[in-house]
């Protein structure tokens, strides 16, 4: 291998060793930190072989955890990917009083425990919370309900949609928007024609992150789902009873399909991106 | 701009914006809708476990917080996001030289897995080093019996746990910072005569503390609030093994709602002082670039 590419000065013997035991140093941590658990799970779930995990996750309990877990997903990114533009939009192009106050609390959802958001909502939600007169008024349930889950979730993921436009919207400039305007557009062409297209990449990876995070939120559903099963019970819900309840071989196979899920979708979209950028 | 938008927002509109480009439903409609849906979807959540906690006074939370179980658990959760920070900042300050500096088989496959950690739910990972170090498996029973250590139901589990899901913070906040060192000094040293070690640390090192900085203190206030991994490899022992964020949920079931609360606006306080020096360390090392 060119190792010596990087180095100008005559490389001593010391040296070489020296750069040895760092790489494998770092080979080391990697692969155990990382890799290990991540085969161990493998083999855990493939114990019993293919069939015991294709019979752990032909359970109807499975099939509607999951796909409440898609449903939730699919609405959390919908709602970002609107309102995160906007978000974002404002905060870069806009000025206003206490706009950098509010782009540090953009990150506060990254830092706050999943538990106590979803104690939040029980709060504002629950049955002695804030909104429960209004919510029995008009005969809505949020808490122990889809509509919880939903919020919990789209806490959780309102940083990752804003933080990835932001820097593409600050790069872009409003040269092009402007010249665009110069020439009679409107701005809702501008929008359309100009300003989007150049953030495609920022949606998309903002769409995947957060639908990644989404998949694998855990904390704040439980919470605010309470995790009945067949009701308000996610995958990764899912996982943590068949855990309790000693099923192993179901809850490796969900913990690895979800795992699959994720990293599909965030390998797939890289992949996407290299390709188009050659 | 709309002329609705204009008659609702005139008194406030700012002169000697016309140069920019227009928008869609205006610049206050935007800004209004904009500025709502954080209002709804943060600010009022946290106003409310604020109002809360605070029910009885700053005096009862302080109470509810030095309470022994909740006081060990907020303790517990301190340290080993401190540990984790440590062995962090060091291996991922490591792993980022020698992703840049050096060249070995196996480099580019080493760059993505570091991302792994990103794309794992959490619960998984917990439910991964279980498999992996828990009491009953092949590795976790031998650590037991040789060594007399647990990692698994005890605090090592936390901080393995919580090193798997924080590695890519720090490596993926030097990394770019190193690419874009002048190597000349470097070598300048070393023709100089200074060792390897030396070379690091007094001319390497300096402009890597700021990413370094904000890397590190972004995994901890990650590491504060984690539960998902934590709550599967913890075990969960009050006093022993039991996180503030394990803690919340207990008094969550148990409805002992000032207690939860008062646990929960720590953990935001923590949160949020972090996330405020993490931004503007951040904005710092943006500036001190060239």
């Amino acid at each position: 291998m060119a190792h010596s590419r990087t180095v100008t000065k005559p490389v001593s013997p010391a040296t070489v060793w020296i750069r040895r035991c760092l790489i494998a140093i770092v080979l080391i941590y990697v692969g155990v930190l990382i890799l290990a658990p991540i085969a161990a799970l493998l083999r855990g779930a493939f114990v019993d072989g293919l069939g015991a995990i294709l019979e752990a996750l032909n359970q109807p309990d499975v099939f509607s955890a999951f796909w409440r877990t898609i449903e939730i997903c699919l609405i959390v990114v919908a709602v970002h990917a609107v309102f995160g533009t906007i978000v974002a939009w404002v905060l870069v192009r806009d000025k206003f009083p206490g706009r950098d106050l509010i782009n540090g609390l953009i990150d506060m959802p990254f830092a706050i425990s999943p538990v106590v958001v979803g104690y939040m909502l029980l709060l504002l939600f629950g049955r002695n919370g804030l909104f429960a007169p209004v919510l029995s008024a008009l005969d809505l349930q949020v808490a122990f309900a889809f509509p919880g889950m939903v919020l919990a979730t789209l806490f959780v993921t309102l940083p990752f949609m804003i933080r990835e436009l932001i820097p593409m919207l600050e790069a872009f400039g409003i040269q092009q928007e402007q010249a665009a305007a110069t020439m009679g557009a409107s701005s809702w062409q501008i929008f359309w024609r100009i300003t989007l297209p150049a953030l495609r990449w920022g949606l998309i990876y903002g769409i995947t992150l957060t639908f990644a995070r989404a998949l694998g939120e855990f904390g704040a559903v439980l919470v605010i789902g309470g995790g009945v099963q067949g009701r308000t019970e996610t995958a990764t819900l899912f996982i943590y009873r068949a855990l309790e309840e000693r099923q192993y071989v179901g809850a490796y196979s969900a913990a690895i399909v979800l795992g699959l899920l994720s990293l599909a979708l965030v390998i797939g979209t890289d992949l996407l991106r290299r390709r188009e950028q050659g | 701009m709309s002329a609705y938008e204009m008659s609702k927002s005139s008194s406030e509109a700012i002169p000697g914006r016309a140069n920019r480009a227009p928008l869609p439903w205006g610049r206050w409609g935007l800004r209004a809708v904009a500025l709502s849906y954080l209002l709804l979807m943060l600010i009022i959540p946290l106003a409310v476990i604020l109002q809360d906690g605070l029910r009885e006074g700053l005096s009862g939370l302080w109470q509810q917080v030095t309470m022994p179980i909740a006081w060990s658990a907020l303790k517990l959760t301190l340290w080993t996001s401190a540990v984790m920070t440590v062995i962090n900042t060091v291996m991922g300050t490591l792993a980022a030289y020698v992703l840049v500096r050096y060249d070995f088989p196996g480099k580019t496959l080493l760059n993505s897995v570091i991302d792994v950690p990103l794309a794992i739910p959490t619960l998984v990972t917990g439910v991964m080093l279980v498999v992996l170090f828990g009491p009953q498996q092949a590795l976790g029973a031998w650590l037991k019996e040789e060594w007399g250590f647990s990692i698994i139901f005890a605090p090592p589990g936390i901080i393995l746990a919580l090193l798997f899901i924080t590695f890519p913070f720090v490596v993926r906040a030097v990394q770019p910072v190193l690419m874009d060192l002048d190597r000349t000094q470097e070598d300048a040293a070393a023709t100089l005569g200074a060792q390897g070690w030396t070379i690091f640390r007094r001319v390497t090192l300096p402009p890597l503390i700021l990413p370094l900085a904000s890397g590190a203190l972004l995994s901890f206030a990650r590491a504060i609030g984690e539960f998902g991994a934590i709550v599967i490899v913890a075990g969960n022992i009050p006093l022993y093994s039991q996180t503030a964020a394990v803690y919340v949920l207990g008094e969550v079931e148990s409805e002992n709602r000032l207690g939860a609360s008062a646990v929960s606006i720590v953990m935001v306080a923590i949160a949020f002082s972090l996330i405020l020096v993490v931004g503007w360390l951040q904005r710092r090392s943006r500036r001190a670039k060239p």
